[in-house]
Order: structure tokens, then C-alpha cells, then sequence
């Protein structure tokens, strides 16, 4: 009694779905407190018995849910009960309810089988239609399979309200449940055929989202959708069949011809700007080789491309983008337009032009298109100036800098790059410098300087975008120091004190690099003595000829870093022992060092060199690492103590006191030069790229057994806890950071130095746990655990290097016809394997499993359609014969058969040796036959043109549109 | 699936209306309507009215203080969305007179059923106004 009484008071006060939007809209305690009081009412009155009251709380909160985003979720099955009023009122809320909240994992779904199956047959089409349109949004595996009944029946109802949304509720159904195909394909496909509008535009509908998926499986139906194309004036239907046109024309190339007129006529006659449009995609996309239609297309473009509306303007930009790369002229005929449109007020209309742009790029224009682009992005907002620089690093770097010639350039364009205001690049940038170095050995000269350039401006350290870059830079720098004209300014560079600005990580780098650096230097300083000592020895005295020619640099650069040290060894000769030669040619310059660079023990330049500013630089170092030895990061610290220690041992040997006799300060820098061999020989391995898939080719040792999870990887940097806050983050974590190239190197370094004492730590760890650096990383694991396997990767990176030379000429010349250039391309080193992505080959050969089933459901009505109807004539039942006939042909020759299904072996393969066309035919064993066969329906295409177009019926149009193909089936005829 | 989601939203960044046509959780559906909320409202009217987000197309119409924006796969005829936003508005406008955010605000049951007689499962099924309002106003008369 207490009950009813308070269900009543609640629906006699209840408040409506009106009273909660006005609320909401007066809003007098705040939007968030209104709503959770009303959501208070709601869980009360959601609760009562009666039906009315019930409703109007679940309307209420389907509302805050759709609108606001409150959870309802809650009330699923209180939902399922309103779904079950008789009342349509009632049942409309539930309905809406359910399909704006449910979903797969509502537990509640499995209770409404039944209620939907009711609705599903009932005989009030509106019910109907609630049902219908519920599971349209809610359909599962399970009441997809069980409803199909239902649904098969709604396909040909006789309510035409009904069927179109049946047909349309079928494309999700199919999508859950294949088997569903089976059943309900033939009904689809006479909806398609059938008289009525409504159906038949709703069945496109459903083709045209089927298509997009697997055209293949809809070649069949050609005809029909012909017919529809021709007949149709119904511009959203004839967008849809256009569309369907667009995925089947590629397949057969006998349709793209029957359709090109049809198609053009609807561009010339619409006035439908996007059925217009819809056409030029057609064309542009799938029909482009029809040379008149594709002017026509163009032509249409150009009205686009020239009205003020900016929405026609941007899919004028994007027909030509589709179009690009085949019909080029089409580009450029447009190409003041779409120049202009970089500077247009929409930004998606810039971004279009961008993309236009780049589809024009090639080897010839680059860096022409490149120039243009970057004036553009040096006016442009910040965001456009991105899109850009982004899309210049992509188009560039694509396919291993397929269309970069002169490496340079390009080299020198990345520099100019990193100094755009704008940029924010960085990592891109820093990635292809590290990229570029490892493969184009001929670019590194280049790479030195343009990363000397970027080292050495202080200005450029206060912008965080461009630490990466900075840090690619240092590490060329350090990497190819022999080719730098000035190490001095270098290492100066390198040890600035504004490199506090960069994250550890970088400065680290930058460290590492700074000790290279400074040994190159040491080693010249050091061989040079060696070498001229002794001086008589005329071998030694020719290999250091070339070497002069850093001279130049060098005397810039000391003006800088020890003015003082240069005019002494200019003029004091005698202060260095290497001047004594000094009557060696001076006069060498730039062009030599190409040729002197590539052995590192070559000497380098012995006048300047001299002791005096070594110990300079060696002090310079201390200064300015010193401070680095009390730093927090574990990297830092460790890296400047490996130069400071070096700094030390080396000062001992050649410093000492200054008036010392010439044999014992010889006999010491003998110690020091063996000491700094030593370390040289270890920078100076030849590093390369690595593939990704080197890891596979380690052989897994005897014993070793790989855990699949890592988790318990957790309890290891637990106890190793001081090695993971540090250096083990560090390391790895960069490594990753930095694709592969540079952190990993250093790191190879660092295992060849001198170990302190967290170095061997580090290793000793890697020794042990070495099984879990494999996964993450991709190449540096090579250099740490398994040295065998990195010697044979790069021997065999040296055999590829001819073949890869070759074969890049090859591909790079043959194609285009371009101007012979001053330079030939310096070799890019690929690698076969692991590089290239593996290519999407297996997913093709994956069969869609719902174009399976279509596929099965075609053949199927094939069958039945053909036993009720062979006495349709003589040409169903020759088509017959050959249908059997290229079930066969293929199992013969078309290995790419073997791993179908068996169902569809048949039907698939002889699709696809269909596909390529007619001498693949003409080859396999049934030649006679077949070629009798496409002749007697040549025939019939000429006499059955004649009488074009005078019947609805498919027989005729199937006839006209794929006379050969025994893949229509019959049923359509 | 043609069409993915139908929104509407007034210049305040409210939404009015929401339809997905694939599932999204409740926490997708504001991300999503806050980027694209960012996105779309901050253009001028003379830019054009095509927005691509993530891995689709956004097709959208401005209509006094109220947005209608709608999602789209990327190789959908965006012309022809437009055009089906402008039939959405004029039967909005046939069947309310006029129609306003307050209009939708207050009968969206009938703003959804009005969608649900358009598109199903992402696709266009009826274009023709009348047909449209038919079942709408035989439910009116009913009530």
C-alpha cells in the first residue's frame, strides 16, 4: 500500500523531460548539482512500477546521457522492460534508449532476442522499424545469427518502409554473421533488380559499402549496376553506383570501357556539383586511361579550381592530387592555381595545394619545388610552416631519398631547415642526418660541415625543438671529425657553455663527441711528430702531402680559438718539431681531402698542430669538463671522466717540463701516440646501417632459452637499482629515442674505452641479462652481445654495396629521362631485408571472410538459378560448359590457387586469371575452346547493340558490358 | 558505413545532438566532440567546410548559432553530405517552422527519429522530406 501510494505521489509530481531542459536551462544551482539531483529522481522513479513514470525517467536519462555524457549504463535492462510495453509510446523510448546506449558488452542484449524477433513480425511497420533501426546499431554475432529469419523475410516485404530499412540493417547483419550471406544475398540482389526506387537505392547502398571492401566479388552484378547507372536519375544513387564503378573498373577492363561514355555524359550534362565531382573521381581514379575522359575530367577541375567557393576550390586541389602522379600535364596546366592556393586563408585549402605539390616532385624539380616551399614556410604561420617542412622530409626521404641527386644539397637544405623559427622538426630532422651520414658515404664531408655549422651557433641551444638536430650534429661531427676544416673550433663548439641549456641525454652526446674530437686532434698532433722526426723517410713525407689542405680551415678557425698559437707557428718555426717540413706544400687545397679522408691514420696537418695549442685545447677540455665530473647524470659524468682521464694521462706524457731534451720528449709522445692509437683504432670502425631484422640472424646459442615474458624484468631493475635509475634508462631508452644510429655507436664506444668502473658494470650486466635488450631494440644489441654477427652483417653490406649500386642506377635512370647530371648519385646503402617493410602481400591473398561468404552466396545462386533455368537457351548453357572449363583451366596453371578455400577455388582463380588479361588465357590448355567461345559472343554483342538499351532485362546489358566473362552467372540473365 | 557520426552543436561548443553509428564509450565521444568542437568552430565562414580528423572526414554547415557536423569515411562524396545536411535542416525547418537550437533541445526524440528516417547504419535510405515527416506526424496525431 506504501508503495503504490509513493508511486503515485512520484508520477503526480514527476517532472517531464521539459521540466529537465528548462531546468537545465535556468540553471539556478549549477549545471553539474541540477543534474545529479535529477539524476537522484531518475534512479527513484526508474524504479516504479508504473510503465508511464518509468518512461519518462528513461527519457530523461537517455537525454542527459546523449547530451551531457552521464553514465546509463545502469539502467540497461530497465530499458529492455520498456522495449517490452505494448504501448508504442512507452516502446519508442525504450528503443531510443537502447540504441544510444547499448553496446556489445551489454549484458542485457542476450534478454532481447526475443522482444526484437516479436517486434521483427509484427504487423505494425513502425515497430517494425524500431526494431530494425535498434539493431542496426546494436546487431552481435549472436542476434545477427538469430534474427536472420526475420530479416530474410523483411527483404521482400511488401511495405516498401520496411524493406529499405531491412536492406539496409542486412550490410551490418552480414558484416556479424557470414553465414547470413547465404541466405539473404539472392533477396538483396532482387532488390537490386526490382522496379521499386526506395529498395533499390538502399540496396546500392549496401553494395556500394560491400564493394568498397572486395570488389572482386561483385563483378557479377556489373550489369545490374549498369543499368542503374544508365537509368538512374537519382543523383544519391548515382554517386553510389559511380563509386561501385570506381573499385570494379580496375578489375575488367572491358567494363571501364563500357562505362567511360555513360560516365562522361553525366559529367557534361549535371548540374550537380557533387555528382559532378563524384564523376571526376571515377575517372581520375580508376578510368585513367581514357585519355578524352580524363580531359573532360580536367577541364571540369578547372571550373572547380576557379570558383570563389572555397569547398569546390579544395576538392578541385584533391581530384588533381588523386590524378597526380599519372597525368602530370594536368598538374601543370593548373599549376598558378594551385601555387596560389599556398597562400590561401583556409588552411585546408593550403594544406591540399601542399599535397599537390609534393605529388609533383621528382629527381628534376626537387630542389627547385623545395626552394619555393621553404620561402613559402618562412612566411607562414607556425602550423602551415610545419605541414611543410614535414612534407619535404617526407617526400625526400622516401624510398632511401629515391629522388635526391645531389646529397649536398640536401645535407645543406636540413641545416637551413633547422634554422626556421618555426621549426619543430627536430626529431625528423635529426633522424635523416643520422640516416644519411651511415648510407651516403659521399655526403658526410657535407653532413661535417653543415653539423658544424648548427654545433657552433650559441643561439640555437636555447630551442628545445632542435636539441635532436644539435645532438645529430654532434654526433657527425664527432663520427667524421676527419673531415672537418677546423677540429679546434669544433671542440670549442662541442664544449661551449651554453650546452647546459641541452637535456642530458644530448649532452652527453655532445661530450662523447668532444672526446673524439679531441683524440683525432691528438693523433694527428702525435703521428705528425712520429712521422717527421725521423724525417727522412720520403713515404711518410708523401702521405702527408695531401693533408695539408685543412690549412685553410684551420687558419680561420684559429683566429679564433688561439691566435696566438698560429702566429707562433707561423713564424716560429723551430717551436714545433713538425716544422721542419714545413717547406712541404702548403699550396694543396680543398679538393684533396675527398681522397686523403678516408683513412683516419693519415696524418694531418702538421703545422698547426702544434704542441703549444694541444695543450691549449687539452686545457680548454679540462676547464670546461671539469665541473661535468660532480654532475647528477650518470651519463655526464661518466663520459667527461673518461676525456678528463684521458686529458690527464696525456698531459703527463707530452707536457712535462718545458725545457726538456728533444730524445726524452720524443720517447714519451712515442708512449702517448701508441696510447692514442689505441682509442683512434677503436673510433674508427665503419659504421652502417642496420635492418631490422639482424637480431634473426643471431644464432640462438645452445642452451639459451628465451622468455616470451618479461615481467619478471621488473624484480631485476629492482635489485639492480642504482645501474636502472641511471645509465640502463638511459642508455636504452635513447637508444631508442635516436632510431638506432647514434647513442648506439657512442655506446659501442663506450665498451672500447678505457672502462671505468660503471662501464663494466654496465656490460657485465648486459652480459647477464643480455636476452632482454633483444625485443626493444633493433640494432644496437648487435654491437653489445654478439659481435660475430655484426662482422658478417657488414661483410655482407659490403657484397650488396655493388649490387645495390646497380641496381640503383638502374632504377634511377631507366624510368626517367633526365638531364645528365654533373654529379653522378652517390651510392645509398639499402639493405635487402628488414629496411624495406614487408609488403602487404599476405594481406591480399587473405581472403575478406565476408566476400568469402558473398562469393559462396553468388556461386550458390549460380547453381540453383542454373538448374531451374538450363533450358533458358543455347549461349546460358555454352556459358555453362565454359564456367566448368575455367574451373579447371586454373587448377592447372594458377599456383596462386593452392591455398584458397575449397569453395571458392574455383570461382576466385578464374576471376583472377581473368583479371590479367587475355594472352594469360591464350596460353592455358583450353585455348580452342575458349577462343571459339569469345568469339561467338562477340558476335552476340554486335547484334545485341543494335538493340541497345530496349529492355529493363539484365540479359541483354550483361551481354553487352563483359561478354567473355564466364563469372556473371546465369541467374541474371 | 558511409557516415560515422551526426553532431550537432551550437556555437557555444554544447552539444545538441549526438549520433555514432559505430560504438564509442562515453569518454571517446567527449574527447572526440572536444577536438572536433576546436577544430571546426574556430573557422570563418568563408573557409571551406571539409575537416580532416584522424582517420576521416569531417563535413560540416553552419546554420544560424548551430553546427552540424558529420563524419565521414575519407572516400565519401563530401558534396553530397552537404547537401544531406541541408536536407536534414529543411525538413527540420518543414516539420518544426523555422527551427531552432530550442527546437531540437526540446523534442530531440523526434530530431532522432527524423535522423533515423534518413540514414541507417551509416547510410542514406530516404531523401524525400514528405517521406521523412510521414511516420513523425502519424505519431504526432496519435499522441
Amino acid at each position: 500500500m506504501a508503495t503504490t501510494a509513493s508511486s503515485f505521489m512520484d508520477s503526480l509530481f514527476q517532472r517531464t523531460l521539459d521540466d529537465l531542459i528548462k531546468g537545465l536551462r535556468h540553471n539556478l544551482i549549477g549545471e553539474q548539482l541540477f543534474i545529479s539531483k535529477s539524476l537522484e529522481d531518475i534512479r527513484k522513479e526508474i524504479k516504479s512500477t508504473d510503465l508511464q513514470t518509468k518512461s519518462i525517467a528513461l527519457e530523461k536519462l537517455t537525454y542527459l546521457s546523449s547530451i551531457h555524457g552521464i553514465d546509463m549504463s545502469w539502467a540497461a535492462f530497465h530499458a529492455v522492460e520498456i522495449m517490452s510495453s505494448s504501448r508504442f509510446s512507452h516502446k519508442k523510448i525504450g528503443y531510443l534508449a537502447a540504441s544510444l546506449s547499448f553496446n556489445e558488452s551489454t549484458e542485457v542484449l542476450l534478454l532481447i532476442t526475443n522482444q526484437l524477433r516479436k517486434d521483427l513480425s509484427s504487423t505494425n511497420e513502425f515497430e517494425v522499424n524500431l526494431a530494425l533501426e535498434c539493431l542496426s546499431v546494436i546487431a552481435t554475432i549472436d542476434l545477427a545469427r538469430d534474427l536472420t529469419p526475420e530479416l530474410f523475410t523483411l527483404l521482400s516485404s511488401s511495405k516498401v518502409y520496411v524493406r529499405k530499412k531491412a536492406i539496409a540493417v542486412i550490410f551490418k547483419v552480414f558484416e556479424k554473421y557470414q553465414d547470413s550471406v547465404g541466405v539473404c544475398f539472392k533477396r538483396l540482389v532482387e532488390n537490386l533488380e526490382g522496379s521499386d526506387g526506395k529498395s533499390m537505392s538502399a540496396a546500392v547502398g549496401v553494395f556500394c559499402e560491400l564493394a568498397a571492401k572486395d570488389p572482386r566479388a561483385y563483378l557479377p552484378l556489373a550489369p545490374e549496376f549498369y543499368r542503374i547507372l544508365v537509368d538512374c536519375r537519382n543523383n544519391w544513387v548515382l554517386i553510389k553506383v559511380l563509386k561501385i564503378f570506381a573499385s570494379l573498373a580496375p578489375l575488367e577492363p572491358r567494363l571501364a570501357k563500357r562505362i567511360v561514355e555513360p560516365i562522361c555524359e553525366l559529367m557534361r550534362k549535371t548540374g550537380a556539383k557533387s555528382l559532378l565531382f563524384e564523376c571526376i573521381r571515377t575517372v581520375v581514379t580508376s578510368l585513367g586511361e581514357y585519355e578524352s575522359a580524363v580531359r573532360l575530367a580536367v577541364s571540369k577541375t578547372r571550373e572547380f579550381l576557379s570558383d570563389d567557393d572555397s569547398n569546390l576550390k579544395y576538392l578541385g586541389l584533391q581530384a588533381l592530387t588523386i590524378m597526380g602522379p599519372k597525368h602530370l600535364w594536368a598538374i601543370l596546366e593548373n599549376k598558378e592555381v594551385v601555387i596560389k592556393s599556398l597562400s590561401d586563408t583556409d588552411s585546408n585549402v593550403k594544406l591540399a595545394a601542399l599535397r599537390l605539390v609534393m605529388t609533383m616532385v621528382s629527381e628534376d624539380n626537387v630542389i627547385e619545388i623545395c626552394r619555393v616551399l621553404l620561402n613559402y614556410s618562412l612566411k607562414s604561420d607556425p602550423e602551415f610552416c610545419n605541414e611543410i617542412l614535414s612534407s619535404i622530409l617526407f617526400t625526400c626521404s622516401r624510398n632511401f631519398y629515391e629522388i635526391i641527386v645531389d646529397f649536398d644539397w640536401y645535407v645543406s637544405l636540413l641545416g637551413e631547415m633547422s634554422r626556421i623559427p618555426n621549426c619543430q622538426k627536430g626529431e625528423e630532422i635529426e633522424s635523416q642526418l643520422i640516416d644519411i651520414c651511415l648510407r651516403v658515404e659521399d655526403a658526410r664531408p657535407e653532413l661535417v660541415r653543415v653539423g658544424r655549422d648548427l654545433v657552433i651557433d650559441p643561439a640555437l641551444l636555447g630551442n628545445p625543438f632542435l636539441h635532436g638536430i644539435l645532438s645529430a650534429a654532434a654526433w657527425v661531427s664527432g663520427e667524421y671529425v676527419e673531415f672537418a676544416k677546423s677540429p679546434f673550433e669544433l671542440l670549442e663548439a662541442l664544449l661551449q657553455p651554453r650546452t647546459n641549456l641541452l637535456p642530458s641525454s644530448v649532452r652527453s652526446v655532445y661530450i662523447q663527441s668532444s672526446f673524439k674530437v679531441l683524440v683525432f686532434c691528438l693523433h694527428s698532433y702525435l703521428l705528425n711528430n712520429e712521422a717527421h722526426i725521423p724525417s727522412s723517410s720520403p713515404e711518410k713525407l708523401a702521405s702527408g702531402v695531401p693533408d695539408t689542405v685543412l690549412g685553410d680551415g684551420f687558419l680561420e678557425a684559429s683566429v679564433i680559438t688561439a691566435p696566438k698559437s698560429i702566429v707562433e707557428s707561423e713564424h716560429d718555426a723551430d717551436f714545433s718539431p713538425g716544422a721542419s717540413n714545413h717547406g712541404v706544400s702548403v699550396e694543396n687545397d680543398g679538393e684533396d681531402v675527398i681522397h686523403g679522408q678516408t683513412s683516419l691514420s693519415v696524418p694531418l696537418e702538421k703545422d698547426y698542430f702544434t704542441r703549444e695549442s694541444i695543450i691549449k685545447l687539452l686545457d680548454m677540455s679540462e676547464m670546461a669538463l671539469g665541473p661535468l665530473l660532480e654532475s647528477h647524470e650518470v651519463e655526464i659524468q661518466e663520459r667527461s671522466r673518461n676525456v678528463i682521464g684521458l686529458i690527464e694521462l696525456i698531459k703527463q706524457e707530452i707536457t712535462g717540463p718545458l725545457v726538456k731534451k728533444e730524445t726524452d720528449d720524443m720517447r714519451d709522445e712515442f708512449k702517448a701516440l701508441n696510447m692514442i692509437r689505441l682509442i683512434c683504432d677503436g673510433f674508427s670502425e665503419e659504421l652502417g646501417p642496420v635492418p631490422v631484422t639482424a637480431q634473426e640472424r643471431v644464432p640462438v646459442p645452445e642452451g639459451l632459452t628465451l622468455v616470451e615474458n618479461l615481467c619478471d624484468l621488473d624484480t631485476i631493475f629492482a635489485d639492480m637499482n642504482l645501474l636502472t635509475q641511471s645509465s640502463l634508462i638511459l642508455g636504452t631508452l635513447n637508444l631508442g629515442e635516436t632510431t638506432g644510429g647514434s647513442l648506439s655507436d657512442l655506446q659501442t664506444k663506450d665498451d672500447l674505452e678505457p672502462a671505468t668502473e660503471s662501464t663494466s658494470l654496465l656490460s657485465e650486466h648486459r652480459k647477464r641479462h643480455g636476452l632482454y635488450y633483444l625485443p626493444s631494440e633493433k640494432s644496437n644489441s648487435l654491437y653489445n652481445a654478439y659481435p660475430p654477427a655484426n662482422d658478417s652483417l657488414l661483410q655482407q653490406n659490403e657484397n650488396d654495396h655493388v649490387d645495390d649500386l646497380v641496381k640503383l642506377t638502374e632504377q634511377s635512370l631507366v624510368p626517367k629521362k633526365k638531364p645528365s647530371h654533373a654529379k653522378p648519385r652517390p651510392v645509398v646503402v639499402k639493405l635487402d631485408e628488414g629496411d624495406v617493410p614487408i609488403t602487404s602481400r599476405k594481406l591480399e591473398s587473405e581472403e575478406n571472410l565476408l566476400s568469402g561468404a558473398v562469393r559462396d552466396a553468388l556461386l550458390g545462386n549460380e547453381d540453383k538459378s542454373t538448374s531451374a533455368k538450363v533450358p533458358c537457351g543455347k549461349s546460358s548453357s555454352k556459358r555453362i560448359e565454359k564456367g566448368k572449363q575455367s574451373v579447371d583451366v586454373p587448377s592447372e596453371s594458377n599456383d596462386n590457387a593452392a591455398d584458397k578455400g575449397k569453395a571458392d577455388v574455383g570461382k576466385g582463380s578464374s576471376r583472377r586469371s581473368k583479371g590479367r588479361g587475355k594472352e594469360r588465357k591464350h596460353k592455358s590448355g583450353v585455348k580452342g575452346g575458349t577462343q571459339r567461345e569469345g568469339n561467338g559472343q562477340r558476335e552476340n554483342l554486335k547484334s545485341s547493340r543494335t538493340s541497345k538499351h530496349k529492355t529493363h532485362h539484365g540479359a541483354v546489358d550483361s551481354v553487352n558490358v563483359i561478354p567473355q566473362t564466364p563469372v556473371i552467372p546465369d541467374f541474371l540473365l | 558505413m558511409g557516415i560515422r557520426f551526426i553532431l550537432m552543436v551550437n556555437k557555444q561548443g554544447q552539444t545538441r545532438l549526438a549520433q555514432y553509428y559505430e560504438y564509442l564509450t562515453l569518454e571517446e565521444r567527449r574527447a572526440l566532440e572536444g577536438e572536433i568542437v576546436r577544430k571546426c568552430l574556430a573557422r570563418t565562414e568563408q573557409q571551406c567546410s571539409f575537416v580532416e580528423h584522424r582517420n576521416y572526414k569531417i563535413v560540416y554547415r553552419r546554420y544560424a548559432s548551430l553546427f552540424f557536423l558529420v563524419g565521414v569515411d575519407n572516400d565519401e562524396n563530401e558534396l553530397a553530405i552537404l547537401e544531406f545536411i541541408h536536407l536534414l535542416v529543411e525538413t527540420m525547418d518543414r516539420h518544426f517552422g523555422n527551427v531552432c537550437e530550442l527546437d531540437i533541445m526540446f523534442h530531440l526524440e523526434k530530431a532522432h527519429f527524423m535522423l533515423e528516417e534518413m540514414v541507417m547504419n551509416g547510410c542514406i535510405i530516404e531523401t524525400n522530406k514528405s517521406n521523412i515527416l510521414a511516420p513523425i506526424q502519424l505519431m504526432d496525431k496519435a499522441t
